[in-house]
């Protein structure tokens, strides 16, 4: 292998990391910045959208059935959890929202175990986009390819919804001040909930979509939710640009420091992680200045 | 008369106590995981425990007390407090994780409880720190991988990259391997240890492997872990060029059918195969699957074991503390496993170690014994007894 191959792939496996590491955050962000939520749920709900998604696969034999299913199987689990938890939560200030999600974790943690069992599961790639594709001299998996092809359309879709369309606006008006947006005739409790979705949707579908790369384990929802607040604090609370810019940091640094420098890999986030709450505390681009 | 009369009210009384003895004579603390990530393992480790007195009809002897370790050092310590001091067990069996048994060591060793380790591999606990109240019947770290490093340089395979989690097992299973490896004349090109349970993604570990050009990659992973990266090893499509070896956790049984095609051609050692073609291991399997609709993965034939173990010792004469981890060490059979007996060196088993390959067979996977080296005993290690 030339050194050029080695780098091509390696950045092929950042930008594979990076754009699942959006799929989450973007949720999680966007939640955080609309309703001054902390969901710490949300990696419970991405666990769900794995396990459901294998569930959907093995009784329809089709990936695309929960592909598109287990994202809508989500949604539904997390309008109970508004319904029931997040609305009354909204107000009661945010430790009392980190120790109410923080126990939907583990309650989910062990719905998981009763539903489908101790033993990791695994999931296999759609027949289409298993083996690997040539890119730029290099085979590398085509079902990678697909998540971060995937990444980018869901990146594109959302900032030409926040950007150019109306409903973007009224977002975007709710996160800057809310009482002003619902004086102004939005109805935010409505929008909240709508965003609120798309939100679990994403978690999902991150998942699903992850499901055959990471395979399905009980402890999942937990381990991907350090990394992902950390994609959320360095790219700024609520704040779409920042969750592309931070999950395209956090994946990079994860992965070339993997590569490159295995020994200290893993705290090389936390270093920067601490930097920037240090220098920026608001993040690299906070939703509100 | 009245003596006639009182003397078979006291038999009757002592007979009545006997017969009750006969029932329960045995307290025997189950302690393994049931939460966390090792909770399939302790599952299997009980029913193949429980499978083991069942086949016996000797369930009624003992009196079983479960406690869950969690993976926590801490609580596995203060459950083994629970189980001796509160409990008063005659023997302890189980312990899944080497920090679980590290916490635990010094505890049962002062207590002179008797311990039945049926899962930890940590080389220490039948090394330096071994003590004669623990005796395990599960493996070593290094036991499983010291045959693999020979084995493979017979191949002809001279250039190694290893992958493996970064913690005490992961090392040890590494170490083990290269040990052998080299001492045949074998490379080990590069390696890395990656962290534990946080390594989600291995494609940065795969390429840098490639990237040093070996015969193949050696590694060591386990539960989800293994699945995740048997999963990204096939998806790469690498195979040809640069095979897979590992411990024979990687393939196990108990999730090889989550890893899929993946796992074909993958070859490990283990210290016990489901597919061994031996008579005892023939009528083990097939009993097995009849009580539970599954094949027996190494962790329920270690809890079967366990028991067996118990049982000889009790067999033997074995009454309390005491006499059961001095009989112990002396049980020797041949089981699914093959010829098995506890070396009275180290107190730890001596073993055949299979070497095997995964195979398609119909719409599933199932292992294909490939290689086997007999009665490998581990050496003392600075261990006295």
């Amino acid at each position: 292998m030339s050194d050029a191959a080695f780098w091509i792939l390696q950045l092929l496996n950042a930008l594979q990391y990076s754009m699942l590491l959006f799929l989450l955050s973007i949720g999680l962000t966007v939640i955080f910045g609309l309703l001054h939520f902390m969901n710490l749920a949300h990696g419970a709900l991405y666990m769900m959208g794995a396990y459901i998604g294998i569930s959907i696969t093995s009784a329809t034999g089709s990936f695309w059935a929960a592909f598109f299913l287990a994202p809508l199987a989500v949604t539904a689990i997390g309008a109970v959890l508004y319904f029931t938890l997040i609305r009354r939560l909204r107000n009661a200030g945010p430790m009392n929202q980190v120790l109410v999600t923080f126990g939907l974790i583990f309650v989910f943690l062990d719905i998981v175990r009763l539903g489908w069992g101790d033993i990791a599961l695994g999931l296999d790639a759609p027949t289409a986009l298993q083996g690997t594709t040539k890119f730029l001299s290099v085979s590398y998996p085509t079902y990678r390819f697909f998540i971060i092809g995937l990444g980018l359309v869901v990146m594109a879709t959302l900032m030409t919804i926040v950007s150019r369309t109306q409903i973007g606006a009224m977002i975007r008006a709710s996160v800057e001040n809310d009482d002003m947006a619902a004086a102004m005739g939005i109805n935010v409790g409505r929008l909240f909930f709508a965003v609120f979705c798309v939100g679990c949707a994403l978690a999902g579908l991150a998942g699903v979509v992850a499901a055959p790369v990471f395979s399905a384990t009980t402890g999942m929802g937990i381990s991907i939710l350090i990394p992902t607040l950390i994609v959320v604090v360095i790219g700024g609370l609520g704040s779409l640009q920042g969750a592309v810019v931070g999950s395209l940091i956090v994946g990079s640094i994860e992965t070339i420091g993997a590569a490159v420098l295995p020994g200290v890999a893993s705290i090389l986030i936390y270093v920067l992680l601490a930097v920037i709450l240090v220098v920026r505390p608001a993040g690299l681009i906070p939703a509100r200045v | 008369m009245q003596n006639w009369i009182s003397t078979i009210a006291v038999a009757a009384v002592l007979s009545a106590a006997g017969a009750s003895a006969a029932l329960a004579e045995t307290t025997v603390g189950l302690l393994l995981p049931k939460s966390g990530v090792f909770a399939a393992l302790g599952a299997e480790i009980d029913d193949g425990f429980m499978f083991a007195l069942e086949e016996a009809g000797r369930v009624d002897e003992f009196t079983i007390v479960r406690e869950d370790t969690e993976v926590k050092p801490p609580v596995g310590l203060a459950k083994a407090r629970k189980l001796v001091l509160q409990d008063k067990v005659d023997t302890i069996v189980g312990v899944v994780s080497s920090g679980v048994l590290g916490a635990m060591r010094d505890f049962v060793h002062q207590a002179e409880v008797p311990l039945i380790v049926a899962n930890a591999g940590n080389d220490h606990a039948t090394g330096k720190s071994c003590s004669p109240y623990i005796v395990r019947v599960s493996f070593s770290n290094s036991q499983i991988n010291r045959p693999m490093g020979e084995w493979m340089y017979e191949q002809g395979i001279r250039k190694i990259y290893t992958l493996a989690p970064d913690y005490a097992a992961g090392h040890q299973m590494i170490d083990g391997f290269a040990e052998t490896f080299t001492a045949a004349g074998g490379e080990i090109v590069g390696g890395e240890f990656t962290p534990f349970g946080q390594t989600n993604d291995f494609g940065p570990y795969l390429t840098t492997a490639r990237a040093t050009n070996p015969d193949g990659i050696f590694v060591f992973y386990a539960g989800g872990e293994a699945i995740r990266f048997v999963k990204q090893y096939g998806s790469f499509d690498i195979k040809a060029d640069v095979p897979l070896y590992g411990s024979g956790f990687l393939t196990s049984p108990l999730y090889v059918g989550a890893e899929g095609d993946a796992a074909i051609g993958v070859k490990a050692s283990l210290h016990y195969v489901p597919t061994l073609d031996t008579p005892e291991n023939n009528a083990f399997v097939a009993a097995f699957k009849a009580r539970f609709d599954r094949m027996p993965s190494e962790y329920a034939v270690q809890g079967y074991d366990s028991a067996r173990l118990l049982l000889g010792a009790i067999d033997a004469g074995a009454t309390d503390r005491a006499s059961i981890a001095a009989a112990l060490p002396k049980v020797a059979y041949t089981g699914p496993r093959g010829p098995l007996e506890i070396d009275p060196a180290t107190n730890n088993v001596v073993q055949n170690i299979y070497i095997y390959d995964t195979v398609k067979d119909g719409d599933g996977l199932t292992q294909k014994v490939v290689g086997q080296v007999n009665g490998v005993r581990d050496a003392v290690n600075g261990c006295k007894l």
